[in-house]
Formats: structure tokens, C-alpha cells, sequence
């Protein structure tokens, strides 16, 4: 059901993350959706890809260090308050929120949403329960098409 | 059972050592009075002559050498024998300063091959066993040391040098090595190297000999986890050989000082004066057997203990801890004493790697000491606060251990320069001795 998210460690300085973004040119990697994480000296890049498993060999054989992590990704109307409904929702079941950001495709009238979650099977049910269905890894590309 | 390779003499009785030492000592303070002018002189200064040597008991009487006498005399000036009855130089890595050059007779060479073949033998090696080192080779003391001493041992000897990793890994798994002799930090290298390719078990080590540089226990019980062998600790210097000074017995537990050959006293390093056994101190050497290049009282600058406790091998040798410091390596950061090699048991015990650099700045008159660290996998998540958590208990545990605050960066795997050689682990940027 669920998403697979890319997170990368990267020094803090400057062209840190170009030469991260350059070396996804280079292996064609499109991003989804991204996400910057910073500290003092170091700073975590969440991104969400098509073919996980290519991305986190090419990252880990020009020595990054990352991680993959599964994530929930929802589909909500693009207009005010309709994040309301969906954080309403986890709040109100106890499930905490540990990060979240967003991205749009090309689909009019919709934005999609990623979620951190500490348990996302659970996180995953109470929504289907509420009507809202969570977008899986396979359904990603076809977003973008 | 334990293996010797000269048993008549490492486990002879300390009466038969003494005996060995005191004659060895009336000799060596003749010869270089009659042969080496410049130490001599040094003799003379102090009032002393080769008639009040009788024995260990007088070895207080003479001058100390240092390493500044060495760059003083340097090329030629302590050589106690012509150039025609000299075969080999070897020379220091010159990293604190000129390089320093030792000069060898056959006999010298043989002597020191010898104790590599001590410590070979000690660590389990026979004629069966494959001897991979990883030394490098040349001036430094490393590769020719334990190459020769594989070679008395009759091992079959694969003499690789340092570096090119991959070829190390394709040696070690086709010639089946059973004996690692290199620096431990290439060793912790090597571990990482060989778990990275998925090679473990093709391997087919079971000890390896590691000397050169400072490290901790927890790098020996890594080392040895990750390798799945007994790791041993070896000790020596250029100066007064090179590796095989002294070595470690199966019981791990302190390096036995080749005493047939070195003399080996502590002092306290302000004020010269011997210390007991069992206190830390300066280590002082004095290489009795020596014909090319014999130093009398070379002070090491490498604090350790000596211990003449009796050691389950059977060896009678004298032990000494590994060097605890150095009295020129220590750092003083806001008036405290900082060993890197406290900063380096912190690591470990907190799970990160042994690849580090400590660089000391100061700002506005006031040190500052930061650590960088690599990261790594099992250290990383997809949360700040989890990573920025366990740098914050790194920061506590350097604090709990050396008393100050000590800034932790975390780095970029692999973007600290990994040594085939000697590590260069502290950038002091305070130029404090310089003008």
C-alpha cells in the first residue's frame, strides 16, 4: 500500500546538494516529491522516486549514506481546508505525525500529500475507514503521465 | 600450548636477563666512547666514562639521546661503524619534523629479524601459516620487519605493502593468508572493506599483528569481531629497530620487551629521574646489541608502564602497557590534558567508526576542540531528531570522559582520508609552538 521514501545524510555546506540533484541527473532519476531536513552541520534530503530500489544503489555506490522508509501517501482536494479533514483524522485516532510535506502532478484539482507515521498499516487503516484511499508506490508514475 | 621461537632465552631466568644486560651495557658504553664522537662528548659533559659503567645499576649515570639528537647527528654522526660493514638504512616517515636514519649491519638486521620472529611465533605463526604484510615497505620499519621475520619463522610470505585494497582482498582470499600484519587502522580498513564485498567468508585469518600507530582495546575486540581473529598488539621504533621492540603473548595482556637486546627504563619526563615499575613514565631505551646504530638511553617519548609481574606464556621478559600518550602527541585544550586515544574509546563504545580527526582551533584567545565522524549506515534515519539525539549523547560521553566540552561534527562517509600508512588524526590549528 504504501510509499517508499529515500532519505540521504548530507554535510551541511554549500553544493552539498547540488551534487546530490547532479548525480540523479546524471542516472535519470525524476524526483516526485522532496523534502529538506536541516541541522547545524548536517541535513537530511527525503525524496520520493519511481524505481526505489535503482535510486538507493546508485546513492550507495557514490557512498551515501540513506535509508528507506515507508511513508503514507494520500491524495486531497486542492483547496482551503482540505488538509483539515485528513490531520483531523489521524489527531483524533492518536496517531502522531512525525513529519509531512507535499506535492502536486499533474492531475488538476489535486495535491498529494506524504506522511511520517510511526506505524503506517495502522495509519493506512483508520483512512480507508474514512474514505480516503492511499496511494501506493505503483500508482506514483501513473500520476505524472 | 605456547610457542616460542627462541624458548631458551624468552623464558630464561631473570638472574640469566640481568647478567645478559649488565654485560651488554659495559660493552655498548665502551663502544660508542671509542667509536661514535659525538656521544662521547655528551659523556663527557656529564663526568662520565666507560669505567663507571659496571652494570644496569649505573645506567642512571648516562646522558639521555633524543630525537633532536638524532636530527643534530643526522646522517652520520652515531654510526658506530664504517659504511663497509653496513647493509641497509631505514628511516623514519619525517611527519614531526627531519627524518631520522637508523643504519644496520647483517648481524643487526638478523637481531631484529629475530624479534619479529618472536612475535610471529607468539601470535601462532609456523611454517605453515601464510603471512600476509601489509606493512608498507622501503624506509619504513613495518614491512621489513615482519617480512624478515616471516621469513626466520618460514612462513610463506606474501609481501603486499600497503594500499591498493583490492588486490590485498584477492591475495587474501586466494592465497589463503592465515596471518594479517599490518597498521590496525588499515586493519579496521580491511574489516570494512572485506564485509563491504561480502568476502568474509572466504577468509581464512585467524591472527594478525598490528602495530605502528595507537589503539584502543575496543578497536582490538572490533577488529577482531569483524575478522573473526586473535588481533595482536606489536611495538618498536626506527630508532631502535623498528617493530618487534616488543610484542604481545597469547595472553594479551602487555608486550614483552625483547631484553636481550633493549634495555628498557621509564622515567618522569620533566624531570629525567627513573620511576618504579608499575608507574607510568617515559619509556627509555637502550639497544645494547646494536653494532651499526646503538642509541644508549633513547627516550621514546611514549608513556607507558612497566611491569616485571611474572606472565602466564612463560616468557620472563618484562612487559610494558601500550603507549598511553605521548608526551608530544597530548594535546592541551583549555589547560587539560586530551589523549586522542581517549577520544577514540568514546567512539567505539558509542558505535561509530574509528575513522576520525580531531582539529583544535582558537577563536578570541579561547580552544576549541571539535571532533569530525563519519556516518554511517546503522547510525543514520530518516529523522533529525534521532540522529541529532545520538550526536548529543557522543557529546555527553566526550564530556563525561575528557572533562570539556567537545564539539561533534558528523561528516560524509569516506571524507576523512583513510590511512595505508601512519594516521594523521590531529589538525592543531593554534600554532602555539611556532615563532
Amino acid at each position: 500500500m504504501s510509499v517508499k521514501q529515500i532519505s540521504i545524510f548530507l554535510v551541511n555546506q554549500p553544493g552539498s546538494l547540488a551534487a546530490l540533484t547532479k548525480l540523479l541527473q546524471q542516472n535519470e532519476i525524476d524526483l516526485r516529491a522532496m523534502s529538506l531536513a536541516e541541522s547545524e552541520d548536517f541535513g537530511i534530503v527525503r525524496i520520493i522516486v519511481d524505481d526505489v530500489y535503482n535510486c538507493n544503489q546508485v546513492l550507495k555506490d557514490n557512498n551515501y549514506v540513506c535509508s528507506i522508509t515507508k511513508v503514507v501517501a494520500v491524495e486531497i482536494e486542492d483547496k482551503p481546508g482540505a488538509l483539515v479533514n485528513v490531520l483531523t483524522l489521524l489527531g483524533d485516532n492518536g496517531v502522531n505525525l512525525e513529519y509531512s510535506y507535499a506535492f502536486l502532478a499533474k492531475k488538476a484539482g489535486s495535491a498529494f500529500l506524504i506522511l511520517r507515521v510511526p506505524d503506517v498499516k495502522a495509519a493506512e487503516k483508520i483512512m480507508m475507514e474514512n474514505g480516503i484511499r492511499p496511494i501506493t508506490q505503483d500508482d506514483l508514475s501513473g500520476l505524472f503521465d | 600450548m605456547e610457542r616460542y621461537f627462541d624458548e631458551a632465552i624468552e623464558t630464561a631466568s631473570r638472574e640469566e636477563i640481568l647478567e645478559i644486560q649488565n654485560r651488554g651495557l659495559r660493552d655498548v658504553v665502551k663502544r660508542v666512547w671509542d667509536n661514535v664522537p659525538y656521544y662521547r662528548k655528551k659523556m663527557e659533559a656529564k663526568g662520565v666514562t666507560p669505567e663507571d659503567i659496571k652494570g644496569r645499576e649505573d645506567l642512571h649515570k648516562l646522558p639521555f639521546l633524543t630525537k633532536d639528537d638524532l636530527r643534530e647527528a643526522y646522517p652520520y654522526g652515531l654510526m658506530a661503524r664504517p659504511v663497509k660493514d653496513c647493509v641497509r638504512i631505514q628511516s623514519t616517515s619525517g611527519t614531526t619534523g627531519r627524518r631520522v636514519v637508523a643504519f644496520y649491519t647483517q648481524n643487526d638486521l638478523d637481531m631484529w629479524e629475530r624479534c619479529c620472529a618472536r612475535a610471529l611465533t607468539a601470535a601462532g605463526c609456523t611454517p605453515d601459516d601464510v603471512v600476509q604484510v601489509s606493512y608498507g615497505y622501503g624506509l619504513f620499519t613495518g614491512g621489513a620487519g615482519l617480512h624478515g621475520g616471516s621469513h626466520k619463522v618460514g612462513s610463506l610470505t606474501l609481501p603486499m605493502s600497503s594500499g591498493n585494497t583490492d588486490r590485498q582482498i584477492q591475495f587474501m582470499t586466494d592465497l589463503g593468508a592465515t596471518i594479517i600484519c599490518c597498521t590496525p587502522s588499515y586493519a579496521a580498513y580491511l574489516a570494512e572493506s572485506i564485509h563491504e564485498r561480502g568476502v568474509r567468508d572466504q577468509i581464512r585469518l585467524k591472527a594478525g599483528i598490528f602495530g605502528a600507530e595507537a589503539w584502543t582495546e575496543e578497536m582490538r575486540q572490533s577488529i577482531q569481531e569483524r575478522l573473526g581473529i586473535k588481533a595482536y598488539d606489536i611495538y618498536g621504533l626506527t630508532e631502535i629497530s623498528g617493530p618487534g621492540v616488543s610484542f604481545e603473548c597469547s595472553c594479551q595482556n602487555g608486550m614483552h620487551i625483547n631484553e636481550d637486546n633493549f634495555i628498557a627504563e621509564t622515567i618522569d619526563p620533566k624531570t629525567g629521574e627513573p620511576v618504579p615499575y608499575g608507574e607510568k613514565g617515559e619509556l627509555v631505551f637502550t639497544s645494547f646489541t646494536k653494532e651499526a646504530f646503538p642509541l644508549i638511553r633513547y627516550r621514546t617519548k611514549d608513556i607507558c608502564i612497566l611491569t616485571e609481574e611474572k606472565c602466564e606464556c612463560g616468557r620472563t621478559f618484562i612487559r610494558m602497557t601500550k603507549p598511553l600518550g605521548r608526551s608530544d602527541d597530548m594535546l592541551i585544550v583549555k589547560g587539560v590534558n586530551v589523549f586522542p586515544s581517549q577520544i577514540e574509546t568514546v567512539l567505539m563504545n558509542q558505535g561509530y567508526p574509528a575513522n576520525y580527526e580531531i582539529v583544535v582551533t582558537r577563536e578570541n584567545n579561547s580552544d576549541a576542540i571539535e571532533v569530525k565522524v563519519e556516518m554511517t549506515q546503522e547510525m543514520f534515519s530518516d529523522s533529525i531528531s534521532e540522529v541529532a539525539g545520538r550526536e548529543k549523547k557522543l557529546v555527553a560521553a566526550l564530556k563525561a570522559m575528557l572533562g570539556i566540552y567537545c564539539k561533534v561534527r558528523l561528516v560524509a562517509p569516506k571524507s576523512i582520508v583513510r590511512s595505508e600508512g601512519k594516521a594523521k588524526r590531529v589538525i592543531d590549528k593554534r600554532n602555539l609552538y611556532k615563532g
